[in-house]
């Protein structure tokens, strides 16, 4: 009677393995095309890309010989490549900062156990659901320099250009460009601003409403008023939240396009111009191909160095 | 938990004038568009119609219709092809892990982080190759592909949360992969499938790169056909603003009525859910 149960279970055990491997085997099958489409058309047309930018493919007939870094002197030589890298630079920076500034005061304004607080959030979220060429074209128009808001601005004496002002400040020469923040890179972050602040405010509030109530309490007993709690005990708590925001901002802002593209374009001295707007225009305006690869691997690059480390710590905290 | 020094007029106060700057635009856009071109003059910018012209919505629409049409061509069998592609992909990594899967799945992650600029040319020269170039079903197809990453990591996500327990009971009782699947995975997963098709049309509907560089004009989606509105001789403001509020509108939509989803989708975005 014991045997029989035994060799029972043993049977019922090989064979539930042998059916596990077979599902593990479709399983598997069922992933290949994924894997194979991404290999493919992320990897190997990354590789591709690499290669087309080695190239001397600058005319609308592709022209593969190879003509080693060529391409990335030429661009890192250029005025408009040069001016581009200092408008990701400071707009980056900008536009980051007043993501995560914006959002944190929002996310505490929101979590103060308001009346209609649910109508409030979709007024701050709503952008998001946007285009950024609806955004760029509707704040065209609202930061255009003879009306919109300045002509409540000019009221109050103070009268600016917006996108088309183009001072940089301080204008510290630096290669073939001024070096500084380019002025009319900032109607392009207000309206960045405007757009993403969203993400933000979600990420803050879903960590400010994980902080449990008796942490604020004991900060409280200890004697620490309102401002201190927020800067001393909450802050802390959501850091991990601010890497996040930072890393998932940056990788928008390093390869912003169709914002720009449709609200001020390169701007005259290509003081709204980005590496996106730039690889377009070489590429399928101008048919400058590997060029136009040369940019893209930059960008790339740069992505690469915020995300790749994000990636993998994200990876590590599974195991 | 509120802030006791603050006192609530003046919270109130501070959120209605946030509210206000990020209502702006929209109303800036409704009353521009809802103008006779006479009347949009920079300086009457900021004043209400005297009298209501829907002639810019009937000229947006003749312009954008077709395109129109052509970006509902493109979302919806890009979204639900690659919420079907994602949903499996996630179930795989998530509940048929193998040697290797997590790192596998961070391969195929990174695939959403690129700018698309270094892709676009092997991309195009590709689609030339099958004759997809300047097709709606090109843009089907690069949309489907290039939402690997982002539905797997949210399906992927969405699952984890789906007790092992109750696959393995499912296993006991006879059921393979495809039977775990069909009567466990995706009967618990409406809501995983609503967050990601909201998540996809969305993104699909408002992007720009692919459809400028992939189509050419009666083939263009809705973006790239207002972008064009403004690249016009003469700029009509009331033109623009009622295209744009029309191009906006289906995601708009989707927002104000599945603005919840929307969020979901926005927060498991952000790679560790």
């Amino acid at each position: 009677m014991e045997t029989e149960t035994t060799m029972r279970s043993v049977t019922v055990t090989t064979r539930k393995k042998r059916s596990l491997t077979k599902d593990h085997m479709l399983a598997i099958g069922f992933l290949i095309p994924s894997i194979l489409l991404v290999g493919v058309f992320v990897y190997g047309f990354i590789g591709w890309t690499g290669y087309v930018s080695l190239s001397n493919w600058n005319s609308l007939v592709p022209d593969f010989s190879f003509v080693g870094l060529k391409n990335y002197l030429y661009l890192f030589g250029d005025f408009r490549f040069q001016a581009d890298l200092r408008n990701t630079l400071f707009f980056t920076i900008m536009f980051i900062l007043a993501v995560i500034v914006v959002g944190q005061i929002l996310a505490i304004l929101l979590d103060q156990k308001i009346q209609q607080e649910s109508l409030f959030r979709n007024i701050f979220f709503f952008p998001m659901a946007l285009s950024f060429v609806v955004t760029g074209v509707v704040w065209q128009w609202l930061l255009n320099p003879s009306t919109g808001v300045n002509l409540f601005l000019a009221k109050l004496g103070l009268d600016s250009k917006w996108y088309t002002d183009t001072t940089i400040f301080p204008a510290i020469g630096w290669g073939k460009i001024e070096f500084g923040i380019p002025i009319a890179m900032i109607a392009v972050v207000i309206a960045a601003v405007w757009q993403m602040t969203g993400f933000s405010v979600a990420m803050y509030l879903a960590g400010l409403r994980g902080v449990p109530e008796e942490v604020r309490e004991a900060a409280r007993m200890d004697g620490a008023n309102e401002f201190q709690v927020y800067w001393k005990i909450i802050m802390p708590i959501l850091r991990p939240i601010t890497v996040s925001v930072i890393i998932i901002m940056a990788h928008i802002s390093l390869k912003i396009f169709d914002l720009i593209y449709a609200m001020t374009g390169p701007g005259a001295n290509f003081v709204t111009d980005v590496p996106g707007v730039y690889m377009y225009e070489t590429t399928f305006r101008g048919n400058y191909y590997a060029n136009g690869a040369a940019i893209a691997v930059v960008m790339l690059l740069a992505v690469a160095i915020f995300i790749i480390p994000y990636l993998w710590s994200s990876r590590k905290g599974e195991a | 938990m509120a802030i006791r020094s603050f006192t609530r007029p003046i919270l109130y106060a501070l959120l209605i004038a946030l509210s206000c700057f990020y209502l702006m635009p929209v109303y800036v856009m409704i009353i521009t568009s809802l103008k006779p071109l006479e009347e949009v003059t920079l300086s009457q910018m900021w004043q209400l119609p005297t009298s209501l012209d829907f002639s810019s919505y009937s000229e947006a629409f003749t312009k954008l219709a077709p395109n129109l049409l052509n970006s509902f061509y493109l979302v919806i069998p890009a979204t639900l092809l690659s919420a079907l592609l994602g949903s499996l992909n996630g179930y795989v990594l998530s509940k048929w892990k193998f040697k290797g899967a997590n790192t596998l799945f961070t391969i195929i992650l990174f695939g959403m982080f690129i700018p698309y600029q270094s892709i676009l040319i092997p991309l195009i020269q590709f689609l030339r190759e099958i004759g997809l170039y300047n097709s709606i079903a090109g843009l089907v197809f690069v949309h489907v592909v290039y939402g690997i990453p982002i539905t797997t990591l949210m399906f992927r996500n969405f699952y984890a949360s789906i007790p092992d327990s109750m696959i393995e009971s499912a296993k006991i009782d006879g059921a393979g992969f495809i039977g775990v699947y069909r009567f466990i995975m995706v009967p618990l997963s409406i809501t995983g499938f609503v967050v990601v098709a909201i998540w996809q049309f969305t993104n699909i509907w408002n992007e720009f790169l692919f459809a400028v560089t992939i189509t050419t004009s009666d083939q263009q989606p809705v973006m790239v056909a207002l972008q064009n509105l403004s690249g016009s001789q003469i700029v009509q403001w009331n033109v623009q603003m009622a295209g744009a509020l029309l191009a906006a509108l289906p995601t708009l939509l989707v927002y104000i009525f599945l603005g919840k989803f929307f969020v979901k989708g926005l927060l498991a975005g952000s790679v560790k859910g």
